[in-house]
């Protein structure tokens, strides 16, 4: 899928109008929404534990060159074989290389979102190799051809007719909506697909600098048959996707289960050190580990994002987000969507761009409460809003709109001055008596306030001000003292 | 001795809602309260420094710090006006050191009306009555920001003949965010939307909040649809046929 957080508005106007969606969004944050919340109180050290994970994560990003060279250290010292990819075509080419050198026709992914931020799956099919999604919801949207629209739950936008649909298109099923039904035709295609693999592709949710060892995390398994089953397993990793010791590993661990599904732990977690060896049979020929800058590391030289680098993608914010709630994962345009994506996607792919991302929120703080790590998301909305306000000569955003930069300007200069501000309240007194009326409040606002009228009726200002009742009122002596 | 509040009548109060205000300062009065009203005073900042505008923001928070930094205590009828003077005026000041001194001060003795009252002046009750089924809306700045959500609740489970109901997600945001309702209308309409659906469920025939924005757009929205169910600030709820 290309990138178009462009189509913001439109697409979020598409997803509000669509009961299926409506509803699905709906289902999902009050079970995991609530369930996550819960979870933490339910925490044997309690919720505070999401302030160590912070702290535990901005040491780790504080001191992400030393502990990258660790981790690439001892993951070798394992037997893996390590590539740190500058951008998205690094990645990807290195990928393509491995994969020629090996003969490989077929490969079998776990879930990914950094592949799907590098647009993995187009390239090894422009070269010729199958590259098969495994997690039951990507499986789907690869079938359909579609984009995840959210981090854990890629096809939470689809419901289980629209899955029997495409099953009877694509597979040449009978019809059927049976959930049960429908995860068996998909576990027998993909068991087939699974043993005749020549390489497997996974995420990484965590990485171990002092042990030199990955974590991933699944409820299906299919990311445990990806990277054991093939004789080659890559892991792609965000180079922030790290932790510095065991110890630190376990209590992110822990958060990132209850933050993704409030799980306590997820059913299948995987800790993968190296290949197979003379002395440990199980596991791959060859380990291979890509950790991916793609502009990561620009948001670690700016002191103001480089907590964003926290993150840990375990999609928590989303399930609390009124705003993600109606407009569901597409309306983002990127891999990431809810408010990680809102702050992510204009950093890695450019702030213009992505300005609807981070403007179109209502900084109603929710996405912190939820957060495993305690990320101070709205802070960042409103740095990225500030930068599209004024522009900015490091992340090159050009001024968003001269008009507005106008309009707030004068509103500063009417706001310097209880005079002139009196004034404009008495000039709009004026203006609203010429505005159609709704029971005693106004129906109609002129541009650029007119949206809010499409579906509300607004207020009109007091005959009065507060200021001049207070005048008139007040019984205290001259400095207003009652 | 008699606690001393200067009012800090936020500009939407000022211009649209002043009644809010003149319940406020009639509840402060009953409680003893010695009250002042800087009558220079505009606007806290807060619509420029969510719309990214920092330097006109800047500008009226130094003339707020100026005319507020003297005051004892400083007392508004708004979570969100509170959050943006406690929380994000050490945002616009972070590099000059002489005004995120004076920022900090201020911040530090401003106070929303509920909260004011039951951590304060450690009142509960403040006598009024009000005959009818109500429920609460959670501002998000006011919870998630100041983190007040218990003493709006406490104050309206004492009004006496109330009957408070909770709706369901009462903390979730009604869909206003200021230049997003008209910015991105569509979306905040679906949110707002849910909002009154929750309202209506929760069989209420008043929903009482903390914040005139909030409440505006929920108003606004009960109004189009001709719904029989008001809004109201807790000031006025609790400035209801006071008892003597």
């Amino acid at each position: 899928m290309k990138p178009n957080p462009e189509q913001y508005t439109a697409t979020a106007r598409t997803a509000v109008a669509d009961p299926v969606l409506q509803k699905a969004l709906a289902g999902l944050q009050d079970r995991f929404g609530r369930g996550t919340a819960l979870a933490y109180q339910q925490l044997p050290e309690g919720p505070d534990l999401r302030h160590v994970a912070h702290d535990i994560r901005m040491d780790a990003i504080q001191h992400l060159d030393s502990l990258l060279d660790e981790l690439a250290g001892n993951f070798r010292k394992n037997g893996g074989q390590v590539y740190f990819a500058q951008d998205a075509k690094d990645a990807v080419a290195y990928c393509l290389k491995v994969a020629q050198e090996n003969n490989v026709k077929r490969v079998v992914k776990g879930k990914s979102m950094v592949t799907e931020e590098i647009r993995l799956n187009d390239a090894l099919d422009d070269a010729g190799i199958e590259a098969l999604e495994t997690d039951l919801g990507e499986y789907i949207i690869q079938l359909a051809n579609e984009g995840p629209s959210h981090l854990i739950a890629p096809a939470v936008h689809k419901s289980k007719e629209d899955v029997g649909r495409l099953f009877t298109e694509k597979l040449g099923i009978d019809y059927t909506d049976d959930p049960p039904s429908l995860t068996r035709v998909a576990r027998k295609a993909l068991r087939e697909k699974f043993l005749a693999a020549d390489m497997g592709l996974s995420g990484c949710n965590l990485a171990c600098a002092e042990t030199g060892h990955i974590t991933t995390v699944s409820n299906e398994g299919n990311i445990r048959m990806a990277s054991t089953l093939p004789r080659i397993h890559m892991v792609f990793m965000g180079m922030e996707r790290i932790a510095a010791r065991l110890q630190d590993l376990d209590i992110l661990l822990r958060l990132l289960c209850r933050g993704a599904a409030a799980q306590k732990l997820g059913t299948y977690v995987s800790h993968i050190s190296g290949p197979a060896s003379p002395d440990n049979l199980d596991g791959p020929e060859q380990l291979h580990l890509v950790i991916l800058d793609n502009g990561r590391s620009k948001m670690l030289a700016d002191p103001d994002f480089r907590e964003m680098l926290c993150c840990i993608r375990c999609a928590a914010c989303l399930n609390v987000c009124p705003v993600y709630g109606k407009i569901g994962g597409h309306s983002y345009g990127f891999a990431y969507s809810g408010p990680v994506g809102a702050v992510v996607t204009p950093l890695l792919i450019g702030i213009n761009r992505a300005a609807d991302l981070c403007q179109g929120e209502t900084l109603c703080g929710a996405c912190q409460n939820a957060c495993p790590v305690n990320i101070d998301i709205p802070r960042m909305l409103l740095l990225l809003r500030a930068k599209l306000a004024d522009g900015d000569e490091k992340w090159q955003v050009s001024r968003r709109s001269s008009l507005e930069k106008a309009a707030y300007q004068f509103w500063a200069r009417i706001m310097q001055n209880r005079r002139t501000y009196d004034l404009a309240v008495d000039a709009a007194q004026l203006l609203q008596r010429f505005l159609p009326t709704n029971r005693g409040m106004l129906r109609f606002l002129p541009p650029p306030f007119n949206g809010w009228t499409k579906s509300r009726d607004m207020q009109p200002l007091a005959a009065e001000t507060f200021a001049q009742w207070w005048k008139a009122n007040q019984k205290g002596d001259a400095h207003g003292k009652r | 001795m008699k606690p001393k509040a200067t009012l800090f009548i936020q500009c939407i109060v000022d211009s649209v809602f002043p009644k809010v205000g003149q319940s406020m300062v009639r509840v402060l009065d009953r409680l003893g309260v010695s009250m002042n009203y800087p009558s220079d005073q505009t606007c806290c900042g807060q619509p420029a420094f969510n719309s990214g505008y920092r330097g006109e923001a800047r500008g009226a928070a130094k003339r707020f710090i100026e005319i507020f930094e003297d005051a004892e205590t400083i007392v508004c009828p708004s979570g969100s006006c509170v959050s943006m003077v406690r929380n994000h005026y050490s945002d616009l000041f972070e590099n000059d050191h002489r005004w995120l001194e004076r920022a900090r001060h201020v911040a530090g003795k401003t106070f929303e009306f509920s909260e004011f009252l039951v951590d304060i002046l450690k009142v509960e009750n403040v006598g009024a009555s009000f005959e009818k089924r109500v429920t609460y809306h959670d501002s998000c700045h006011l919870m998630r920001g100041i983190g007040v959500s218990r003493q709006p609740r406490t104050l309206i489970a004492n009004v006496n003949g109330v009957d408070f109901v909770e709706m369901h997600d009462a903390d979730r945001c009604c869909g206003f965010g200021g230049a997003f309702s008209f910015k991105y209308p569509d979306i905040s309409t679906a949110m707002l939307e849910d909002k009154v659906r929750n309202i209506e469920a929760s069989g209420a025939g008043v929903v009482v909040g903390c914040d005139m924005g909030c409440l505006m757009n929920i108003q606004g929205m009960l109004n189009r649809k001709n719904a029989n169910i008001k809004t109201m600030h807790i000031a006025e709820l609790l400035d209801h046929e006071t008892q003597s």
